[in-house]
């Protein structure tokens, strides 16, 4: 089975803190990790190659230290990993990101099954998986929680909704996004950790995986940024004081018009 | 880059003084040591200044730091645009309503309350588009809540969400009949759907708006969304493509109200086989939701963490969900615990909720979580810890032990709300 996993590599929120001053994030410093999501779509496919064999592929479009994330990938049981790197990406929307990410898949070649996680952590759009399958043209299962059964020609999985799931079958090839539900990642291995030292990073530009060049980076984003800007923060507000039944009565009377 | 866009500082301007740094939402700007021949030093010395420095690999180019500079260092050039597409032909606002099992979404009675604000600012038409099978009976409920015209697809293989024919249907009628604006609510339908739609037909495309308004001036779109968990908010706009497509969070906008007596011009449309036709089949849909409750759309929401202690302490959070008509959420902690199922999680690696009011028993507030419940419009907090982050954002905080005050709270709203 080929399979092929997109991850990006993303702010680390856990350290993410607030100037207190400008009220804006704190970069500085701050580590850079693989989505929380993609971990979950590199342990699926891992888990994929254990049972059916084959090859994974990770992949990602970033800056040339994104090479780390996909030595990480690596480390945790991808075999090839594909770093899709050019200045001319910058400014990518979520239509160009996709669009450079299928030249590049097009380019790796036949593929089985497409994994990527529901959306990322620092722009949570969960617009590139579906746009991905939808330039490559092969159908796509967003959200799925369990993948239930899978051959060589179709999988059955599990596709999670606001009220439950729906079991839904597809034919292979084809893209799942996936949520935190479908597995436990693993931690690297001492092997996984000495290939990932060994393994040579693929690296494409734009002209190598045939891009149009009026389709990626900003010329071929149909969204602009026109203004960035902080919230007012949010402040706390009073601290109720006194005995138990004196605070629950004090509450419910200030909340009476929230919760009729 | 091509050439056309380029950012640039002017060293001769810039005086180092961190404004750009601090401003820069990707982390892409440093302040670096500059000698006369333009070379970085790591140390401070003689002739050199200290002068910002833009990684171009890391910029987006969005002019945050332009607007911030007080010394006009920065130069922004934007291509030149070329000669623009004919949009006039687009005209009219969308509202994709979402149903299931027959039942229309409150989402989309939300947007179509916002989607008429917009398209009285454009002068155009509300339009409400829905698909799906034996749905006739919906077109009433749609024009009650102000669409000027509903577009209705009905046919046996609309009846449940597939990606492939919903986005073949969508695809064929914005070509048709070319909105201006299509709206759909940020579901995961929602979100599924309109990505496909977007890529297939050229259009711009923004998640999980918060707020939305229109350009007078330019006839634009102008779409709010949080971004680094809403720690940044951005405006984003689509100047040259069409529609302008928008998905929309849950609980922001107000719904549009009743009118039992407004009538909407109605359009049905009836496609061919390969356009219903899907690839993927829907073999089973299963509800697992324990409390009813759907979190994202409930308007109360009653949430225990680790200091839960365990699973079944939760009864007591459930009760108070109970007594409330609530919907009961879980912080990661208690998840990954094994306490309650993956379904309830609110925070980042979970659902972004945006209720009327949050109560939060039991959790602390790490960041992960404040991302996904800070917008709520009421917080409480419950917690023993005096100190946790968790009050730093609740309208109400108690510091005590939840074992007493959860079951005392829900004495008190059984109270009220009988009483009325």
């Amino acid at each position: 089975m080929n399979i092929i996993v997109c991850i990006k590599q993303v702010p680390n929120t856990t350290d993410v803190k607030i100037d207190p001053v400008t009220n804006t994030l704190i970069r500085d410093g701050v580590e850079s990790v693989i989505n929380p999501f993609d971990a979950y779509a590199i342990e699926e496919s891992v888990r994929l190659k254990e049972r059916f064999g084959g090859k994974v592929t990770v992949i990602t479009m970033g800056p040339p230290q994104a090479e780390n994330a996909l030595k990480e990938a690596i480390s945790l049981g991808c075999d090839e990993a594909i770093l899709v790197s050019d200045r001319k990406f910058a400014g990518s929307d979520t239509w160009a990101t996709s669009y450079t990410l299928s030249c590049a898949i097009k380019k790796i070649g036949a593929f089985d099954v497409i994994l990527c996680g529901k959306q990322a952590s620092d722009g949570d759009t969960a617009q590139v998986g579906p746009g991905i399958s939808t330039h490559l043209d092969v159908p796509q299962v967003t959200y799925v929680k369990k993948i239930e059964d899978i051959s060589s020609s179709k999988a059955k999985v599990e596709r999670m909704t606001e009220e439950g799931y729906d079991i839904v079958e597809t034919p292979l090839p084809c893209l799942f996004t996936v949520v935190k539900e479908i597995n436990t990642p693993r931690l690297p291995s001492l092997k996984g950790m000495m290939k990932a030292k060994s393994t040579k990073i693929t690296k494409w530009t734009a002209d190598d995986i045939g891009a149009d060049p009026k389709s990626i980076g900003l010329e071929g984003s149909p969204t602009r940024v026109v203004k960035i800007f902080t919230p007012p923060p949010r402040v706390g507000g009073q601290i109720l004081k006194g005995d138990t039944c004196e605070i629950a009565g004090k509450l419910a009377e200030l909340l009476k018009d929230v919760v009729i | 880059m091509s050439d056309k866009n380029a950012i640039s500082v002017i060293l001769a301007k810039c005086t180092g003084c961190t404004l750009c740094v601090r401003s820069c939402p990707f982390g892409a700007i440093q302040i670096l040591n500059i000698s006369a021949e333009l070379n970085v030093h790591a140390e401070q010395g003689r002739g050199m200044n200290k002068k910002a420095v833009i990684d171009m690999s890391k910029c987006n180019l969005c002019g945050a730091c332009v607007d911030v500079c007080k010394f006009k260092a920065i130069e922004l050039k934007r291509a030149a645009k070329g000669p623009k597409k004919d949009l006039s032909a687009y005209k009219d606002v969308w509202v994709f309503c979402e149903q299931k099992k027959g039942v229309i979404q409150p989402i989309s009675f939300e947007l179509l309350g916002e989607g008429k604000k917009l398209a009285r600012k454009l002068g155009t038409k509300l339009c409400a588009v829905i698909l799906g099978s034996d749905i006739e009976a919906k077109i009433d409920e749609l024009s009650a809540r102000g669409a000027d015209k509903v577009y209705i697809v009905d046919a046996p293989g609309l009846k449940f969400y597939q990606d492939d024919p919903y986005t073949k249907v969508l695809v064929e009628l914005v070509s048709e009949y070319k909105p201006e604006v299509v709206l759909c609510g940020a579901t995961t339908i929602g979100r599924s759907l309109i990505s496909r739609v977007a890529v297939k037909i050229d259009a711009g495309l923004t998640a999980d708006c918060t707020g939305l308004d229109i350009d007078e001036k330019e006839k634009l779109l102008l779409q709010t969304r949080p971004a680094f968990g809403g720690n940044i908010m951005a405006t984003i706009i689509t100047p040259n493509h069409r529609p302008q497509m928008a998905t929309v969070r849950h609980k922001v906008m107000k719904e549009a109200e009743i009118h039992k007596t407004h009538k909407a011009e109605v359009i049905r449309k009836k496609y061919p086989d390969n356009i219903i036709s899907s690839r993927t089949t829907l073999l089973d849909v299963i509800e697992e939701i324990e409390e009813t409750v759907n979190l994202t759309e409930a308007d109360i929401i009653v949430s225990g963490g680790s200091g839960m202690g365990g699973p079944d302490n939760f009864a007591i959070v459930k009760e108070l969900a109970k007594v409330l008509g609530a919907a009961v959420g879980s912080s990661r902690r208690a998840v990954d615990a094994g306490w309650m199922p993956y379904s309830h999680q609110v925070g980042q690696t979970g659902k972004t909720v945006c209720p009327k009011l949050y109560i939060a028993c039991g959790i602390s507030g790490q960041i992960q979580h404040l991302i996904g419940m800070q917008s709520s419009k009421v917080i409480v907090a419950i917690n023993k810890d005096p100190d946790a982050p968790i009050f730093k954002v609740a309208t109400y905080g108690i510091v005590g032990d939840l074992f007493e005050i959860i079951p005392a709270l829900t004495k008190e709203f059984r109270k009220i709300l009988k009483k009325c």
